[in-house]
């Protein structure tokens, strides 16, 4: 018997999306193979890690290791995310709308215009994550959506409640959505499904749900490997959506992450680069050194 | 993999005789095709079409066996390349790497650390599997004397690294009978190597040029007459060692024979962090061992945790008994946890009562083993379940009060339980952590 070379057949390419408007903007997706497997296919690009910023200080309880980097600018978003950009380089911004889940009424208009700013004062292009209460995100993020028409945004999350009316305002003012489903391939699907009869399928990410290393990562990493393969493999129009991960607020929230500041680096680090190399086209992470330490691992590895 | 029904078919004698408890001769050949029946249950079978049907059903990544005893560690066995196809077997065994350069203190004192390594995970307990002693000296007589010192201190099997012959011979002299992993043979020992591993009935990884060259030696070794392999294509840049991981495993589920093996890999980046990370990548795919140099339990642990997550069934998560756990030594006014028979979730409760010095009762409700939104999501851990929960388990003859604590990501559950169980329902807070808090304010006050 002779070596031989088994490469796949593969039959699809994953969606290509820019977030961002001119002269600052990334892409994701355009893969056509499994996750760094450039020795059989086209990955066109590495995946992407955008830098966490929250729009309202985090509770007490939050990792000492975080404050340590971003205790001095936890009050203001505009400084955290510049100090992101420009201490730590992050090629992107997600900013978390933990105001949201504060107490008492939530003014819109404000947490938009808080945005806004935040997404003036920055040269790279951002990610809007809601805190995870339909009802909630649904009126911050159409409003969002509105106040920065034209920056190209990557708005999320959409869940199957509240996506019509997110979508709705995404699609007028020229944003990209995250849809996001508990860790399912089939409720991806049908998510995608109902979303595309309206919505432009190239605008679409897909958030299947993370979960941190020891704390049901084992569900994430496989969910994130079925779509990926019925993306590239089965060539399935409705799954070709690139995947976002967000290990970082996760792993953060790990009892191991809060005692000890190497655990939680590695925890976050671990995290993510699993996760990467199960499918994911973005991760969002909290801890610039444990960004440091994927985006060397990631710097190993050639594209094609 | 294997063979189809038909195919079985083809090779059996067709007298349709039922001695095998199946009607025909086809419907023998369908259960075996799914596993449901052995090939031993048919008397007359002829020997050709037992060689031919036992190499397909042998298993596409052998199973290799390292050490012996309680440690003993079982690698192979292998039968898919996504763990959501089926489950990975047999977990990566983690090697931490010592050195003979190392004088005799430093190296008991390294062995000890290493014996150390031991952590309790969601009820079970975990470590590293193996040590590597690594004959950086090249001196054949340091590396006997390094092997004598780690082979006494540790329980642990040995994966004896050099590919010095002479160095081998010594150090197989020393525990050669405890089947230790010699590694290795490349294409210029290879002779040499396969004839100790031979005489010592040891498991021998195999080192090629790149992929064709590890075919073409595995052969050559098979061919001599020994057949305990591990394989290891010499790439060590991460890329090239997932690309050669991704093949092998592939391969060997084609049924390509020389790659039929489990794999060893090294995480060797100089910066020792990024060692684990790497380490975690070879975790995630497909390594059958993987070595690395450090015995901080902070890496480990991540990497355990990681080896965990990839290696447990999918189909199956680790569920509890329901029935009332006893943390401390609980007394009739101790309180009393609701939370779900989902391991993990049980564990983290657990845990967090332990750390709370307050001793407590812990029921968790029979979810399937799901956590407790998802329990809930799925409707499992409801009024109804909790209620039924408190009065079968019996724990209203162990406490003398009726107050209960229900975890705070269920609150809305809390009138229902009340009206349904007679209990009072305190909402305990979102996350086990802040059950100290939470008593301090509410329990204690
Ligand atoms: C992994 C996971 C799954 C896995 C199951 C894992 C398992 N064995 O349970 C799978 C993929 C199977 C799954 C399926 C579903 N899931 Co699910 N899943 C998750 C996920 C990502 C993590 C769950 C987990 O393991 N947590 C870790 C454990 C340790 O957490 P825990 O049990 O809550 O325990 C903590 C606390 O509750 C507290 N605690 C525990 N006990 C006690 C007791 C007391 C007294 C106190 C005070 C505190 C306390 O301390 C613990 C540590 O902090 C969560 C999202 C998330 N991040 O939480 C969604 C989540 C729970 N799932 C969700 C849903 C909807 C589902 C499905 C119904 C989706 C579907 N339609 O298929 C199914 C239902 C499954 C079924 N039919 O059986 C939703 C629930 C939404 C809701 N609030 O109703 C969640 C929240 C995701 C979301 N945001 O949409 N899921
Ligand atoms: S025992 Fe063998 S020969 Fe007889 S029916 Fe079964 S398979 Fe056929």
């Amino acid at each position: 018997m002779q070596i031989s070379d088994f490469f796949e057949k593969y039959k699809g390419t994953v969606q290509e999306l820019t977030i961002g408007k001119e002269g600052k903007s990334v892409i994701i997706g355009g893969d056509s193979v499994l996750p760094f497997h450039s020795f059989e296919g086209t990955m066109t690009r590495l995946p992407v890690i955008a830098m966490e910023v929250w729009d309202a200080p985090p509770p007490e309880n939050w990792a000492e290791h975080l404050r340590s980097h971003f205790g001095d600018v936890v009050g203001s978003p505009v400084l955290w995310a510049k100090k992101c950009v420009e201490t730590y380089g992050a090629e992107m911004i997600c900013l978390y709308l933990a105001s949201l889940a504060e107490d008492g009424e939530v003014d819109v208009a404000a947490v938009a215009a808080r945005v806004k700013e935040v997404a003036d004062a920055i040269t790279v292009p951002m990610i809007v994550y809601g805190v995870g209460d339909k009802d909630a995100d649904t009126a911050a993020l159409k409003e969002i959506a509105r106040v920065c028409a034209g920056e190209g945004l990557l708005l999320g999350p959409l869940v199957k409640e509240n996506l019509n009316e997110i979508a709705e305002a995404a699609m007028e003012y020229g944003h990209s959505v995250i849809a996001q489903s508990p860790l399912d391939i089939n409720l991806a699907k049908e998510l995608n499904i109902k979303l595309t009869k309206f919505f432009p399928k190239d605008k679409i990410v897909m958030d299947p749900m993370t979960s941190a290393l020891g704390y049901g990562m084992d569900y994430s990493f496989s969910v994130f490997e079925r779509l990926k393969h019925v993306a590239v493999l089965f060539g399935d129009d409705m799954m070709k959506m690139p995947i976002i991960a967000n290990p970082g607020r996760e792993s953060w929230r790990a009892k191991e992450a809060k005692l000890n500041e190497q655990h939680g680096i590695l925890w976050e680090a671990m995290t993510t680069m699993t996760l990467l190399l199960a499918g994911a086209n973005v991760a969002i992470m909290a801890s610039p050194d444990s960004m440091k330490l994927v985006k060397k691992m990631m710097g190993q590895f050639t594209v094609s | 993999m294997g063979l189809t029904g038909l195919e079985i078919f083809k090779l059996l004698p067709k007298t349709n005789c039922k001695e095998c408890n199946q009607p025909t001769c086809l419907a023998f050949a369908m259960a075996m095709a799914s596993g449901k029946a052995g090939l031993d249950q048919c008397p007359y079978v002829s020997e050709q079409a037992k060689e031919t049907l036992g190499a397909a059903s042998a298993p596409p990544v052998a199973l290799v066996k390292i050490g012996a005893g309680e440690k003993e560690v079982a690698l192979g066995n292998e039968t898919v390349l996504f763990r959501h196809d089926k489950r990975f077997e047999h977990p990566t065994g983690i090697a931490i790497s010592v050195s003979d350069t190392m004088d005799g203190d430093e190296l008991v004192a390294r062995v000890e650390k290493i014996n150390n390594l031991v952590f309790d995970r969601v009820g079970q307990i975990h470590h590293v599997n193996l040590v590597a002693v690594c004959n950086n000296s090249n001196d054949p007589e340091k590396y006997a004397a390094a092997v004598k010192i780690v082979a006494e201190k540790t329980a642990y099997p040995l994966v004896l690294i050099t590919e010095d012959p002479g160095a081998m011979e010594r150090a197989l002299e020393i525990t050669g009978a405890k089947n230790p992993l010699l590694c290795g043979a490349n294409a210029a020992n290879h002779e040499a190597m396969t004839d100790l591993a031979k005489r010592y009935g040891a498991p021998l990884v195999v080192k090629g040029e790149r992929l064709n060259g590890l075919a073409e030696l595995v052969e050559k070794v098979v061919a001599l007459g020994h057949n305990k392999l591990l394989l290891d294509s010499g790439a060590r840049e991460v890329q090239q060692v997932l690309t050669d991981q991704t093949q092998i495993r592939r391969h060997a589920l084609k049924r390509f024979r020389p790659f039929g093996y489990p794999t060893i890999t090294f995480a060797q980046n100089e910066n020792p962090v990024q060692a684990v990370v790497e380490a975690g990548v070879y975790i995630a795919k497909y390594a059958g061992i993987v070595v690395i140099d450090t015995v901080d339990p902070a890496d480990i642990l991540l990497l355990i945790t990681l080896r965990l997550n990839i290696y447990t069934d999918p189909q199956k998560p680790i569920a509890m008994d329901s029935k009332i756990y006893e943390i401390g030594k609980p007394g009739p006014d101790a309180p009393v946890y609701i939370t779900t028979n989902f391991s993990l979730t049980y564990f983290c409760l657990a845990g967090d009562v332990e750390a709370s010095r307050i001793p407590g009762y812990i029921l968790p409700v029979d979810t399937d083993g799901t956590s407790v939104l998802t329990g809930w999501a799925a409707g499992k851990l409801t009024p109804d379940s909790i209620a039924k929960m408190l009065s079968k388990s019996g724990i209203d003859q162990r406490v003398s009060h009726r107050k209960v604590i229900i975890p705070g990501g269920v609150a809305v559950l809390k009138s229902k339980v009340q009206e349904l169980s007679g209990w009072e329902v305190l909402v305990g807070p979102q996350e086990s952590s802040g059950i100290q808090t939470f008593l301090k304010q509410h329990w204690l006050a």
